[in-house]
């Protein structure tokens, strides 16, 4: 029975057929539940370029309709030799439950800062995407609740993105959203990153079309498309806004960029 | 077992543009993942004023039928067409009637007002909350995906030929990223003397 | 026939039993406030209506018309709101044309409760009522069970603690008109930005003896910034494999319409008329 109460999001749609008799466990028993995720909502979206790579997510921290912080980071560099991360090369963007992202932060860096000292030299970015891999899989049962996504350049310099599921099949892209508003971000990162569905105007008739070839964006044009597609999320998506930190990976380091989006 | 919204799949969308309106949909017909046609457009015309239906197929055809009665009845009480915002009022009504058992559909509405050409788009809830934009309107199971396209590609004041191109990606891209969603899809662009249905060359898997 | 149709029903319970879960309906996850001032009553409405978590309309009305002295804020289920409103608009008015007087909050409240508790909370608008009548100014708050309160100053939907938390620091006996008005946007504002099922702008009616104002979008704290580009593609962008085109002008070609002739040659023709 939805019981009344002042906030009418909480009683549900309010339909006619709320009511109607569902199967409940018998009189007197009760279930015992233990419900250790939370959803925090946010948004992250990764864009690999001939020679960098930018990483982004919104700053919000949500549950239910609140906000529960305005600045709360989901791009994280990973594996430098100190705690601020200065020579770090590797970038980590974690959405879904934040404590759980917290958590996989954590160890990744450890385990690349382990792999420092160990190898005398950072990680890189293909092994480190094994290994991250290897960690949310340990946990296939009591999964990390987070899309990861990992970023950096690879051995030949390139920008590289690899992403994750909770429980680690992972794959190398040339994009990807993740998140709320991943749904929202993703047809169109495929139009505008991968031209998908584009074809050369004039170039034939019908299947006979040429499809529009794909060239490599330049950061510049790679920061625009992201900051639009920000906008656009925040406009519909009620858990994305307050922020958009974004990093850009490329040979010289990493560079923080941080921009103010809507925060109603 | 899955919302009655996502049993058949299928999308649509309306958008403004300068002196035009233009509205699409995709093409399947499906059962859960499986697809049963490719030849199931969603728009349907009654005079100068277009509906798109997503959502329970059964109920598409219901609905669809129901308005074309409607709107004929109306033509011969009042001996002229329907302007598409007294459509608007007379799809909410229809469908608030039956707000404890409703349509399972997602009707969008498109079209010119006759006297003063003004573009006129709306959409609907399930039980006849009326949303009017300025903008567009999008429904059926690839929402949130033309949410985010139409979002980023729309602008004010497209010419035709613009709208269609921009309404044709956001709905192609769309239904590329929603599973229950594209195998083809229809376009119309409508302008004060003209009509221009497409058929658009989309992912047949 | 009045009232509700429920020819689908038993197919939809049916449904539901078997475990079809509900349909989404738009809500307007909102914040509403109203507050009494020396003179009349300000109401003011948040403008984001929500479908889960996407936001399905950035600029609705959520404040009704009742009467011209009378309007409504409303939350929850947006199709009860605006037709429970009109609903109860349209009752009124018949009222006031047969009994010849305004009409007033308290009738208009009263019909709202008693409909409203007629459905057992089915129907899920939840509601500010404010006016100014020969019998004074009033406020209301009526939820979707019938429960009304009468309070100087109210809230309600999902921003309604982060509006109340600005009444319960701010509110003060005998406002006036421009603080009351001040005082509510700043409530809605509270809400805005805290609660993330309200959103936009904000809209604001002033109900005096003398008139009612609307002042749709009074603050517009949210509107979108320039896109850093245009995304229109070149003629041609997109594989067309078929194109039809209706002009109007050929729709002769379809229709033909003859003026007959009216020669007394063809009179054999002619209808018999009696003389």
């Amino acid at each position: 029975m939805a019981m009344f109460s002042q906030n009418p999001i909480m009683n549900g749609p309010n339909y006619s057929f709320s009511d109607t008799p569902k199967v409940n466990a018998p009189e007197g028993a009760r279930q015992h539940r233990f419900d250790p995720y939370t959803d925090n909502g946010g948004s992250t979206l990764a864009i690999a370029g001939k020679d960098f790579t930018i990483m982004a997510g919104d700053t919000r921290l949500t549950s239910g309709y609140s906000i529960n912080s305005r600045y709360h980071p989901k791009v994280f560099k990973i594996g430098g030799t100190t705690a601020d991360q200065k020579d770090a090369s590797i970038v980590l963007s974690v959405v879904g439950f934040a404590a759980d992202g917290e958590a996989l932060k954590e160890r990744l860096d450890a385990i690349c800062k382990m792999y420092r000292y160990r190898h005398g030299k950072a990680m890189s970015v293909k092994a480190c995407a094994q290994r991250l891999s290897t960690i949310l899989y340990q946990k296939r049962f009591f999964p990390y609740y987070t899309y990861a996504i990992l970023g950096g350049l690879d051995e030949e310099g390139n920008g590289a993105v690899y992403s994750y599921d909770p429980v680690g099949s992972y794959e190398r892209e040339q994009c990807r959203a993740g998140g709320a508003a991943a749904s929202l971000i993703m047809p169109f990162l495929d139009n505008q990153v991968n031209f998908k569905n584009q074809y050369v105007p004039g170039s034939g008739e019908g299947h006979a079309l040429q499809e529009r070839p794909r060239n490599p964006l330049s950061r510049t044009e790679v920061e625009i498309l992201v900051k639009d597609a920000f906008d656009g999320a925040v406009e519909r998506h009620i858990e994305v806004g307050d922020g958009l930190q974004m990093m850009v990976i490329t040979k010289d380091g990493i560079e923080e960029i941080l921009l103010p989006l809507k925060r109603d | 077992m899955s919302s009655p919204f996502s049993i058949n799949g299928g999308a649509a969308v309306a958008m403004v543009g300068k002196d035009c309106v233009a509205i699409a949909c995709d093409l399947r017909l499906g059962l859960q993942s499986l697809t049963v046609s490719n030849n199931f457009p969603k728009i349907f015309q009654y005079g100068d004023v277009f509906l798109g239906l997503t959502g329970l197929a059964t109920d598409v055809s219901t609905v669809s039928d129901l308005f074309r009665y409607k709107v004929n009845m109306y033509r011969l009480r009042e001996e002229r067409d329907i302007a598409p915002s007294t459509f608007a009022h007379l799809v909410s009504s229809s469908l608030y009637e039956k707000r404890f058992g409703p349509y399972f559909v997602s009707p969008v509405v498109a079209g010119l007002d006759a006297k003063t050409g003004k573009p006129f788009i709306c959409g609907f809830d399930s039980i006849g909350c009326i949303d009017f934009a300025k903008d567009f309107i999008v429904s059926g199971t690839a929402t949130e995906q033309l949410f985010g396209m139409c979002e980023s590609l729309w602008e004010p004041d497209m010419t035709p030929d613009q709208l269609f191109e921009t309404i044709s990606q956001a709905l192609l891209n769309a239904v590329d990223r929603d599973a229950l969603s594209g195998w083809g899809a229809h376009v119309y662009i409508i302008e004060k003397d003209k009509v221009t249905k497409r058929l658009l060359k989309g992912r047949q898997d | 026939m009045p009232g509700f149709d429920f020819s689908n029903y038993n197919r939809n319970a049916a449904l539901h039993a078997r475990g079809v879960p509900l349909p989404k309906a738009t809500s307007t996850g909102t914040t509403i406030v109203g507050c009494i001032f020396d003179g009349g009553v300000v109401i003011a409405a948040d403008t984001r209506a929500t479908s889960g978590p996407i936001v399905a309309d950035k600029n609705c009305e959520k404040l009704h018309y009742i009467s011209s002295n009378i309007w409504c804020a409303g939350a929850g289920t947006a199709a009860d709101t605006e037709f429970t409103t009109a609903l109860i608009s349209s009752q009124l008015e018949l009222h006031s044309l047969s009994t010849g007087r305004k009409p007033r909050v308290v009738t208009c409240m009263t019909l709202l409760k008693q409909h409203l508790f007629k459905y057992q909370g089915h129907i899920g608008a939840y509601l500010v009522v404010a006016g100014v009548d020969p019998t004074g100014t009033h406020l209301f708050t009526v939820h979707a069970h019938g429960s009304t309160d009468k309070l100087p100053y109210v809230t309600m939907g999902s921003g309604s603690l982060a509006a109340m938390s600005v009444f319960e620091t701010q509110w003060t006996p005998k406002l006036t008109e421009a603080d009351a008005v001040e005082l509510c946007s700043q409530a809605i504002q509270a809400g805005i930005f805290n609660d993330l099922g309200s959103g936009s702008n904000v809209d604001v009616a002033v109900i005096t003896k003398e008139k009612t104002v609307l002042k749709r979008g009074y603050v517009k704290p949210n509107e979108r910034g320039q896109k850093l580009k245009s995304y229109i593609f070149p003629k041609g962008t997109t594989a067309v494999l078929n194109e039809k085109i209706i002009r109007k002008e050929d729709l002769g070609n379809y229709v033909s319409v003859h003026e007959l002739s009216t020669t007394e040659d063809d009179a054999g023709d002619k209808m018999e008329v009696d003389a």
